[in-house]
């Protein structure tokens, strides 16, 4: 194939671009994830990480 | 009609149910939800899709080979103006109803979007060199997408360039909302002006100027492309969310240590 040196870059560029970002934006989910479940007052009280309040029964 | 009346008045129930959202732990909720029917398939689409084109799609008659780089660099191109259409609707929400995901959405969809516009423009170039003779020329197309990248970049660095958030959300809302003129430019550039890039190849009233083959790879990657991207955004939306939050949480706690 006379074209591969354009394809192929092309190729790799198309996958590691979504790639990248989708990586990346998944680790810093997970660690923004983790590090809310540590401080956040209503998980210690028996809510969940993302700021439910479970003992209301609160379901905003 | 009375101020109290003014003030009791029912919320019209598309802008509520916009506002239903702007609650920061339902829209996690439904975030983390939706995020693995976004990713999954918008994996095994890209992948199909990639793998379809680079191996069984025909070649063109004319451009040989060559012609796969497109099963990148369509999609690209598409996410590259739907992203920013994206982006602009949010300013819009931000600025008319005030909407308080809307400026953090913006945010988060400024660098993805950057990054497809670049790939898009890379793969372009790509594609150019073999069959122009040339890495770049200043076609009208491909200006209007290197000023659609700027505006991204001009977006990115504007929204951070403030000390007071708000005011870089404002600047950037506004800029997002006048750079989407450039939208138009970019769809028609090749209708408007005699552009060495080839013109439209799908159109809403007329057939398809594309190989039945040659378009079943093409929808794959289109769609598996825009399934993750939806997901890049949701989930650094989601971050932000949380990020945001955590900041608020160890302010709190700092005031009152001071206090």
């Amino acid at each position: 194939m006379t074209y591969l040196p354009y394809i192929i870059p092309s190729y790799a560029l198309g996958i590691l671009v979504p790639g990248g970002f989708g990586v990346a934006a998944f680790l810093r989910m997970r660690r923004a994830a983790r590090r809310l479940a540590a401080i956040d007052p209503r998980r210690a009280r028996g809510g969940d990480a993302r700021g439910r309040d479970t003992r209301r029964g609160d379901a905003s | 009609m009375t101020v109290a009346s003014l003030a009791s008045a029912p919320i019209a129930p598309a802008r509520r149910n916009l506002h239903r959202f702007a609650n920061p732990g339902r829209f996690l909720r439904l975030a983390g939800r939706v995020l693995p029917w976004l990713a999954a398939p918008g994996v095994v689409l890209t992948a199909i899709g990639i793998v379809w084109g680079l191996f069984f799609s025909p070649a063109d008659w004319q451009q040989g080979d060559a012609v796969r780089i497109m099963y990148i660099h369509v999609p690209a191109a598409w996410l590259a103006s739907a992203g920013y259409a994206g982006l602009a609707a949010c300013s819009v929400a931000s600025l008319v109803w005030r909407h308080p995901l809307a400026d953090l959405a913006a945010q988060e969809i400024g660098p993805p979007g950057a990054a497809f516009t670049a790939l898009c423009l890379i793969t372009g170039s790509l594609w150019g060199k073999p069959m122009w003779g040339a890495w770049w020329v200043w076609d009208a197309r491909l200006t209007s997408v290197l000023v659609l990248f700027f505006l991204y970049l001009g977006h990115i660095t504007l929204i951070r360039a403030f000390d007071n958030p708000e005011r870089g959300y404002r600047a950037g809302a506004i800029l997002a909302l006048l750079g989407a003129v450039d939208l138009p430019i970019i769809k028609f550039s090749v209708d408007w002006w005699h552009t060495l890039h080839q013109g439209n190849t799908f159109s809403l009233t007329g057939a398809p100027h594309m190989y039945i083959t040659m378009i079943y790879p093409l929808i794959f990657t289109t769609l598996g492309f825009s399934l993750v991207f939806a997901a890049i955004v949701t989930a650094r939306l989601r971050a932000a969310v949380m990020e945001r939050r955590i900041r608020a949480l160890l302010l709190a706690r700092a005031e009152e240590r001071v206090a």
